[in-house]
């Protein structure tokens, strides 16, 4: 099929890039931090098993522990209580042709800069459609606000009234929604804003998204060197029985002439 | 003269290898090592005709009577004769002469060869203490009936013990609730400097300002469930820590059934193999510094449940982690034991934080259990019950562990 043999041919001749999406899975990295009455989400860890040692001469290798939803990550259907009926809604019911898509991204960096609140609203959207067309169906929204390049405690960016970071409004999520994509993500901890709880419902992109069977990425990296329109996302979570998302490796594939 | 900080070490220098008194016991001598463990002092007294007994022994050296029973006793003495021992062929005393040796008769009876510190000497009054030795063994100390201002800077006890002044500390976890008045405490007795880990810097927390406001004290990241953490500040400050206080804690209310293994896991994480990570990352550094001169590295501390020795159900798997970090802290008190460093457990009873808040009083107040804390370390002990709830389990469980089993669980009415 002459079409992969152009696409390798313009990997190797650089034509087509690839940029990574992940964050470095690493035991400082901020996880998403509920009341403490609740279980929470396991950080990253790693526990050396041998290291060309007396536990093992000539290999080394880890033991390594998170929770679905640690670092750089997916989000299925299951997830949400919105989705627990969602046919194929488990990771490794997910089929593979759906890991693969289109990707778009909404610059939202000015507005986050400005506020941490920032609200992505239908209006942003349909701004963002009028200048660059309708959001293909299918496609994956990356909602780009530069908060990966946060570090420390400005990054979950908690207060006393919770945490503080930008995310969608419950209309915004239906309005995707509506456009028929495949999934939503973000460059903070979670698919909905620091202050997700206090819209109605609670946590609109996880109920919105999930409810109609799409998928959450978060704590995505590098969302600024995509172009708004025109790359590929690469999304595979781990194949986890009745896994309601999965730390995953995030590649997109973009037009050399766009960076 | 008060006790000077240490010079820097000269770095040509080979550090010392410790060196233990004579650790050998009889089984009954080695009551005099459970009851100085405690900072008790405690003797044989003849369950038939009263006699109080020294040295330890398995029948009344008066009326030959088999019922001893371990109690404590009177600490008043007179000091009959001292000497100073100028030469010994046993390597640690050596490396310590002079060293003051006295008789002392006690008031309760018995003639007891003791050492002689703090003052104490012939002819005078004294007050009696079982402290333990490098070794971890109790032995007899004549101290003057009052405590004196450097009294602790004698030699002897300094030989001996674990305290505080010009050691160098770190406390694991500087989020613990006692953490804040366990700073300010062990820089009041004397510490040089406190080493204050602090995990998951990327979440904020109140009170770091007040920390980073305090002199000699430094915030560094530290985690007790993450390795690299530990082996990374090992690296950093591994060889100067002379004191090491585990504060790390998780803890969440709840029995066994009717939760998941969410909370339990990361209590066993953090509270057991915690334990186990922070021995590991920093034990062998410790131990091989324990003959290193005034800030010879000296104790290592954690604080337990005293519901480690029998659970409440009400905190179940959190009671399950906390006996199991007793065990290995029994463990590591083993392993240590040839280096002379302390293991000490300081045993609280419900703390006055967070997830005992429905709870009744007593409660322990984190500035008494950080006081205990201090108290353990200046008085070289190794098991410590703090709060009135501890010190009542400690002795119903040394009384009959079953008895205390169906008294708290409710069970066997």
């Amino acid at each position: 099929m002459s079409i992969l043999n152009d696409m390798a041919a313009a990997l190797a001749n650089g034509a087509v890039e690839v940029v990574d999406l992940t964050h470095t899975l690493d035991p400082d990295f901020p996880v998403i931090v509920l009341p403490p009455e609740f279980g929470q989400c396991a950080r990253f860890r790693m526990e050396e098993v041998s290291a060309y040692d007396h536990r093992g001469p000539a290999w080394k290798w880890h033991n390594i522990s998170m929770n679905e939803h640690t670092g750089t990550h997916f989000d299925a259907p299951i997830h949400w209580v919105s989705g627990r009926d969602v046919p194929g809604g488990a990771v490794d019911e997910i089929p593979a042709g759906a890991l693969v898509g289109p990707v778009v991204v909404i610059d939202c960096s000015h507005g986050a800069a400005r506020d941490e609140d920032y609200e992505l609203t239908p209006e942003v959207i349909e701004a963002w459609e009028a200048e660059h067309g309708r959001i293909p169906a299918g496609s994956w929204v990356l909602m780009r606000t530069d908060w990966s390049k946060r570090r420390g405690a400005e990054y979950l960016n908690m207060r006393e009234d919770g945490p503080h970071s930008p995310g969608p409004t419950p209309e915004a999520v239906k309005l995707l929604v509506s456009r028929g994509i495949r999934g939503f993500g973000t460059e903070t901890v979670g698919t909905d804003a620091g202050q997700g709880a206090h819209y109605d419902p609670p946590f609109p992109a996880h109920f919105f998204l999930h409810d109609a069977g799409k998928y959450g990425l978060q704590c995505l990296a590098n969302l600024d060197r995509l172009p708004p329109t025109g790359a590929l996302l690469i999304a595979p979570p781990l194949k986890i029985k009745g896994g309601t998302g999965s730390p995953l490796r995030v590649l997109a594939l973009i037009p050399k002439e766009t960076t | 003269m008060a006790l000077q900080p240490p010079k820097r070490k000269d770095p040509r220098r080979r550090s010392r290898v410790p060196t233990l008194p004579p650790a050998t016991r009889s089984r009954a001598a080695i009551g005099l090592s459970v009851v100085a463990a405690e900072g008790r002092f405690a003797l044989q007294h003849c369950a038939e005709c009263g006699a109080v007994q020294y040295p330890p022994r398995d029948v009344c050296g008066a009326c030959l009577g088999d019922t001893l029973v371990w109690r404590d006793t009177d600490t008043a003495a007179t000091v009959l004769a001292e000497t100073q021992v100028r030469a010994s062929p046993d390597p640690y005393f050596r490396e310590r002469l002079p060293w003051r040796m006295g008789s002392v008769k006690l008031a309760a009876g018995p003639v007891v060869l003791a050492h002689l510190a703090g003052g104490a000497g012939r002819g005078g009054d004294v007050r009696m203490e079982l402290r333990l030795d490098r070794a971890g063994q109790g032995v007899m100390v004549a101290l003057p009936q009052e405590r004196s201002e450097g009294m602790e800077e004698d030699p002897a006890l300094r030989a001996m013990g674990t305290q505080i002044k010009h050691r160098r500390i770190l406390v694991s976890d500087a989020r613990a609730p006692e953490a804040r008045a366990l700073v300010e405490g062990l820089l009041k007795a004397g510490a040089a400097h406190v080493y204050l880990g602090e995990p998951e810097a990327w979440l904020r927390w109140k009170g770091r300002a007040a920390f980073e406001a305090m002199q000699n004290v430094t915030l560094l990241p530290l985690d007790v469930t993450d390795v690299d953490s530990l082996k990374t500040l090992a690296a950093e400050i591994g060889g100067k820590v002379d004191i090491l206080i585990n504060t790390a804690r998780f803890i969440r209310p709840g029995g066994v059934l009717g939760q998941d293994t969410v909370h339990a896991a990361r209590e066993m994480e953090v509270n057991a193999l915690g334990l186990i990570r922070l021995a590991q990352a920093f034990g062998p550094g410790m131990a091989a510094r324990t003959a290193d001169g005034v800030n010879s590295a000296a104790a290592f501390v954690t604080v337990l449940s005293a519901h480690a020795l029998s659970p409440d159900p009400a905190f179940g798997a959190f009671n399950a982690s906390q006996a199991a970090a007793r065990s290995v802290a029994q463990t590591l008190r083993a392993e240590f034991a040839s280096s002379g460093l302390r293991v000490a457990c300081v045993y609280t009873g419900p703390v006055d934080d967070e997830w005992h808040q429905p709870l009744p009083p007593p409660k322990v107040s984190p500035r008494i259990l950080a006081r205990g804390v201090v108290e353990a370390l200046e008085r070289g002990l190794e098991d410590h019950f703090v709060g009135d709830v501890a010190r009542d389990i400690a002795e119903r469980w040394r009384e009959d562990p079953g008895t205390l089993e169906r008294e708290i669980t409710g069970g066997g009415a």
